[in-house]
């Protein structure tokens, strides 16, 4: 457990988490649907759109969020490209996983 | 105070490169993301080994401060430019913290290190260290740092602002989304508080938005800006970054950071918390 409210890239792993109480939306960022894309920044929104929080990619492309259950739209960023939206349900005890294809 | 004064853009910074009278300071929590990369030039801050006591919860104080600085190589009389990932919220608090302590010069890269690797500039894995100066600090200026009871006394009289997100505010959600949401405190704010999260003062790029809009923002959550504010988050580094909206983007001069934060004040035996999406009752 991390006392400080810093996002390491990837996200908190879920190694040791219970997750029969977490809500946990997760995914991996690739580059055309190949190469995954490391850096970029994936930001996760409310149902009202209002800005909830941010991880950049791991060395895999992947990020991790521990939500609460309710529906969320995961925006991401990165270099020389227009933002990607996905909207995802989150639901306690159950890790959703998406992938997010940027353009090349 | 202006904008160019507390603010420089990325472009400043790459023309400040080789400015010996300029020192970049990455802070981080995280200390991989340093060691992975950096701008070139830039020493280290850790928020929690460096800045922290490591035994009392509370900051290091002024001797260990000027140590500290001393040993990076940081000068008195040096413009420190201060940025970090997580939307330069621990940069933000560092500033806060260099503010505190009365250095003269400090400023913030505007977007911090997202900006940076979002335009793909520079970074580099060698690091520079600098020569141990004799770094000479003041304070600490209490008039920008809140503790409990002063908070406590606040509900219902100040501006409380509590800038986490709404869900955090509601008691939804105990910690930023980021993290597993197991924490010990419960779940709610402090009573009277305005729910202002600090993400609407910027962009997404990690930039702050204009001083009209910023203006806007308080006016429109009914912050009355002439009276006492004092912002909280879970552990201060979030609402560190509102300070620096209020405070130094805007030049209000009554504005207090609270560090404790929720992870002190979601603790605490006997004080009123108000749940939901309302800032509730006194």
């Amino acid at each position: 457990m991390t006392e400080g409210c810093a996002a390491p890239p990837g996200g908190v792993p879920l190694d040791g988490v219970d997750l029969s109480t977490q809500s946990v939306i997760q995914g991996v960022v690739t580059r055309a649907g190949d190469h995954p894309l490391a850096g970029a920044y994936v930001r996760l929104h409310d149902a009202s759109g209002e800005f909830t929080a941010e991880v950049p990619t791991d060395e895999d492309g992947g990020f991790r969020f521990y939500a609460a259950p309710g529906r969320w739209t995961v925006r991401t960023l990165a270099p020389r490209t227009a933002p990607v939206d996905r909207v995802v349900i989150a639901q306690r005890g159950v890790v959703a996983d998406i992938e997010v294809s940027i353009p090349v | 105070m202006s904008r160019e004064s507390v603010l420089v853009s990325a472009d400043w910074v790459e023309q400040h490169l080789d400015d010996p009278a300029v020192v970049l300071v990455e802070v981080d929590e995280d200390t991989a993301a340093y060691d992975k990369n950096h701008i070139r030039g830039a020493v280290r801050l850790d928020w929690k080994a460096d800045l922290q006591d490591p035994v009392r919860r509370d900051f290091i104080d002024r001797g260990q401060f000027e140590a500290l600085l001393s040993a990076r190589g940081i000068g008195s009389d040096d413009t420190v430019v201060l940025y970090g990932g997580n939307n330069n919220w621990f940069a933000a608090y560092a500033y806060w913290y260099f503010t505190l302590y009365g250095h003269r010069d400090v400023r913030l890269l505007d977007g911090g290190r997202k900006i940076w690797e979002l335009e793909s500039r520079e970074l580099v894995v060698e690091t520079s260290p600098r020569p141990a100066t004799q770094y000479t600090a003041s304070g600490p200026d209490l008039s920008i740092r809140a503790f409990r009871d002063e908070v406590i006394t606040a509900i219902g009289v100040k501006n409380l602002v509590d800038v986490r997100s709404p869900d955090e505010f509601a008691g939804r959600l105990l910690a930023p989304a980021h993290l597993p949401q197991e924490q010990s405190q419960r779940g709610g704010h402090i009573p009277t508080a305005l729910n202002i999260p600090w993400s609407k003062a910027a962009n997404d790029d990690g930039t702050f938005r204009s001083d009209d809009d910023l203006r806007t923002l308080y006016a429109d959550a009914g912050v009355v800006l002439a009276t006492d504010t004092i912002a909280y988050c879970r552990i201060g580094e979030r609402s560190a970054h509102t300070w620096f909206v209020l405070h130094e983007l805007l030049g209000v001069q009554n504005v207090k950071n609270y560090d404790g934060s929720w992870t002190e004040y979601g603790s605490l035996v006997g004080v009123p918390i108000a749940v939901g999406d309302e800032p509730g009752v006194a």
